[in-house]
């Protein structure tokens, strides 16, 4: 663990605090917590924060504020525990999100399912069972990258891209799901479908998710997603929460 | 009742744009803003307010706008072809547009953004804290033909006046600081970058400016397999085809290519600025010279207020001489006018 955590400028925009040379559920618990904790902390030079799969990262002007002084406090911060182990933040959230498998909504899921080597009524099983973690939230706004499922999903993204995968799209690869929040074309296989916005720049809370929280995604019919469609005005889908505690 | 610029013409890629929309980074969402941050500065000071203020950005070309009442507006950014009622009007300057009259800008002649301030800048709704467009976010939009934006109170008088000529339109040499996989490119890597005479791509947007080069690209030594990592604009990411893209203030929240360096914020404005095929090059500076260049920029922005002074014209060639401001009050060598409440 010696070369781990590292701590870098980047560029003149702030410090990133990376915890692992690659994924794995205690870098991104290390991440998460120490984010955390920074916020805590309520120093004047950082103006936000942020993670990334196994990185904090601290918004501050290094123009203004040296980095030394920052690395130093950062350091001081790191040895006060081990992060690897840290509880996570407390605030969370879990959700439970209303999801289609399978049929014309989610053309993949029979071929994701053979990739990984199960049938699909095992893995239909297995995912609509699997709670994940927000890992991150990137690429489009509120959209979280969530895992980690059993090594049964360490299957790569497909060769060649789908042209477009709708907005609201569960895909799977590497062991992760997304929730799209656009359409999108992409290499992650489309397996499900629901009905959940990750962002409503029109609401007063216009991000769904935070870093840290917890999804599940329950098995529903045709009929009930056609149903939540008509009647949902909300952008959630159906979905509903409950804070973890 | 407030006045209101009604957009008669639009052209292909105009947006309304501030600084930003800072905060939401960890929700995947990065603040966005002008392309040109420099040139909300120099509209600031022309039209003696705040930088926060919105403005429209346009990109390549502008359009034809209407007032329906006196206003006060500044073109900055890359110099247009501008008139007012089919006189032309000088671009670097604040100007009274007068109601109904017609001001047209047409494309741009050097550079690759200019921007239109109005006095009290624009008053739109606020979304999430900001009135700039997130294009690839889906926050506002192209502004169309037949738009009206209410502008806010104008507290300022001077028009009229004007900014020493900015140079920042024909791409040159951009100083950047070592990102977080600079010692994953080779020593020869890093030589080759510095030594190429890159060329601005004509894929360029607000996310990005693709820099065009001959020879080979720009790999990392081993096809380097990053786990996605935090972006910032100014980081220098080589993409798959082995070509450096610099990240603008539109970049995703986080990526995975390699980033072979930075470009300092105060050289930003620049590289936006460049038109395409003009001819760049990096230089990499030590982090206290970057400190020491960014500390002199800022003083620039500051004193750019004390720098506005009136144009001169052969009042002969005024047309419109008598609506003019001709006496204005006295201004403070010291005070820093954006502090001040206007």
């Amino acid at each position: 663990m010696s070369d781990w955590p590292r701590i870098q400028t980047v560029g003149l925009s702030g410090l990133l605090i990376t915890f692992a040379a690659a994924m794995s559920e205690p870098a991104n618990r290390a991440a998460l917590s120490f984010r955390a904790a920074v916020d805590a902390q309520d120093w004047p030079e950082v103006k936000e924060t942020s993670t990334s799969l196994v990185s904090t990262f601290l918004e501050v002007d290094l123009a203004t504020t040296p980095a030394e002084s920052m690395e130093e406090r950062l350091r001081d911060l790191l040895q006060s525990q081990d992060w690897f182990s840290a509880p996570l933040p407390a605030g969370r959230t879990l959700w439970h999100v209303p999801t289609v498998y399978g049929t014309d909504l989610a053309p993949q899921l029979e071929e994701a399912a053979r990739v990984a080597g199960v049938d699909p009524d095992a893995a239909i099983k297995e995912i609509s069972t699997s709670r994940v973690r927000v890992l991150t939230i990137g690429f489009a706004p509120g959209q979280p990258y969530t895992g980690e499922l059993s090594e049964t999903w360490n299957i790569p993204r497909q060769q060649g891209l789908t042209k477009s995968v709708p907005a609201c799209a569960l895909v799977v690869a590497i062991r992760q799901l997304i929730v799209f929040t656009n359409d999108t074309p992409t290499g992650w296989r489309h397996i499900g479908q629901t009905l959940f916005k990750t962002f409503r720049p029109d609401k007063p809370k216009p991000f769904t998710l935070a870093p840290g929280d917890e999804l599940l995604f329950p098995a529903i019919s045709r009929a009930e997603y056609d149903e939540i469609k008509t009647k949902d005005t909300s952008g959630l889908g159906g979905a509903t929460h409950e804070a973890l505690t | 009742m407030s006045a209101h610029l009604t957009i008669q013409q639009a052209g292909p890629a105009m947006t309304l744009q501030d600084m930003g929309r800072p905060g939401y980074r960890a929700e995947g969402l990065t603040g966005g803003g002008a392309a040109d941050r420099l040139a909300l500065y120099e509209g600031a000071a022309l039209l003696g307010q705040k930088p926060d203020l919105a403005a429209i950005e346009m990109a390549g070309s502008g359009g034809t706008f209407v007032a329906d009442a006196d206003i006060r507006i500044a073109l900055t950014g890359a110099e247009m072809a501008a008139n007012i009622d089919g006189e032309a009007v000088v671009w670097n300057a604040s100007h009274l547009l007068s109601a109904g009259a017609k001001l047209t800008i047409g494309g741009a002649r050097n550079g690759s953004y200019g921007y239109l301030h109005v006095g009290g800048g624009f008053d739109t709704p606020p979304v999430m804290g900001a009135r700039s467009a997130h294009m690839a976010c889906g926050i506002g939009g192209l502004l169309q033909s037949g738009e009206s934006l209410p502008l806010g109170a104008d507290k300022g008088r001077d028009v009229a006046m004007t900014l020493p000529k900015p140079d920042r339109f024909g791409g040159g040499r951009i100083r950047v600081v070592a990102s977080m996989q600079t010692t994953a490119f080779t020593p020869e890597t890093i030589d080759r970058f510095v030594t190429t005479t890159f060329r601005r791509d004509a894929r360029a947007n607000r996310m990005g400016v693709r820099m065009d080069f001959d020879g080979d690209g720009f790999a990392t030594e081993e096809q380097l397999s990053i786990v996605s990592e935090v972006v910032v604009p100014g980081d220098i990411q080589v993409s798959g085809d082995g070509a450096p893209y610099v990240l603008m203030y539109e970049c995703q929240t986080t990526g995975g290519y390699p980033r072979i360096a930075a470009v300092l914020p105060c050289d930003l404005p620049r590289v936006a600025q460049a038109q395409t095929g003009a001819e760049i090059t990096f230089e990499f500076v030590e982090m206290a010279e970057a400190v020491a260049l960014q500390a002199r920029f800022e003083a620039e922005l500051k004193s750019l207020p004390s720098r506005v002074t009136p144009l001169v014209r052969d009042p002969a060639d005024i047309r419109d001489l008598l609506s003019y401001q001709l006496v204005s009050g006295a201004v403070s060598a010291t005070a820093n006018p954006f502090d001040e409440e206007t």
